[in-house]
């Protein structure tokens, strides 16, 4: 699926998550948000380049791994992306979305 | 995008009309505390509101001295696949339960203290049964600190104030 944002051409999942993490930018970021209905703070900033560095490391990401992430707690993190913390969040991050159930 | 494939995305991902789930949990064995406590933190995922009354047994997974020592049921539960008399042999459900929770842990499923505090910060609200509270003489400080309140199955109803709320009794 393809998706046009900020001028440049994105490939995305059917469920419009970023297939090529290389394409995200900040632009892309403050569209995606949009598109969710949130405008981006240096917290949600903070969060966003915090989920992109557990992906790097190959981190599974979890509602528990917020907790212990030392960087938000977990009614901060549902105060930032309140439609669903983890699924909303990663959209925005353009990393994939997260498989855990938990 | 092909018909075919958005008939496909309309089925898995359509906008889901589910918008608050209750759950009461009337049992104390860990795979039923377990499945309330993965219903509704999945829920609050995925921005549906969840509430969870727990009542009679189920009181068990949040009076503070009990709730780290659930157990999984060995006897009458087939799906142990083991003799019903060997499961009711001493230490058997002890052994039992270790195995599960260490299966547990290795998916990152959280501790009942610790997924307890996950649901409540993630606004889920978490309510005690009266009727059960008086029976089993307890008292508000044997329960976890989280709890919202010590409320009637009549509030608990009340609680279902929106469409497409949706009621479940494990």
């Amino acid at each position: 699926m393809d998706l046009n944002i900020a001028g440049i051409r994105l490939d995305v999942t059917e469920d419009g998550y970023l297939t090529d993490v290389s394409q995200w930018n900040k632009e892309i970021a403050i569209e995606l948000a949009k598109a969710e209905g949130i405008e981006l703070t240096d917290r949600h900033w903070e969060v966003l380049a915090w989920l992109q560095e557990q992906v790097k490391n190959e981190v599974a990401l979890s509602i528990r791994g917020i907790k212990k992430s030392g960087i938000i707690d977990i009614k901060g993190f549902y105060a930032l992306f309140p439609a669903g913390p983890l699924k909303v969040s990663t959209k925005i991050a353009g990393v994939p979305k997260p498989k855990s159930c938990i | 995008m092909h018909l075919k494939t958005k008939t496909f995305k309309n089925k898995i991902m359509g906008k889901t009309k589910v918008k608050k789930m209750l759950f009461i949990l009337s049992k104390a064995t860990i795979e039923n505390a377990y499945a309330a406590f993965v219903m509704a933190n999945g829920a609050r995922m995925e921005g549906i509101e969840s509430e969870i009354f727990f009542t009679f047994f189920g009181l068990e997974a949040i009076q503070k001295k009990k709730l780290e020592h659930l157990h999984v049921a060995t006897v009458g539960n087939p799906a142990m696949h083991m003799p019903t008399m060997l499961g009711g042999l001493p230490g058997v459900e002890a052994f039992a339960t270790k195995m599960m929770k260490k299966e547990m842990e290795k998916l990152d499923m959280p501790p009942v203290g610790e997924f307890l505090e996950i649901l409540s910060d993630s606004g889920c609200k978490l309510w005690g049964c009266k009727l059960a509270v008086d029976m089993f003489h307890l008292k508000r400080e044997d329960l976890i600190d989280q709890l919202d309140d010590i409320i009637t199955i009549g509030d608990f109803y009340s609680r279902a104030d929106q469409e497409g709320t949706h009621l479940l009794f494990i």
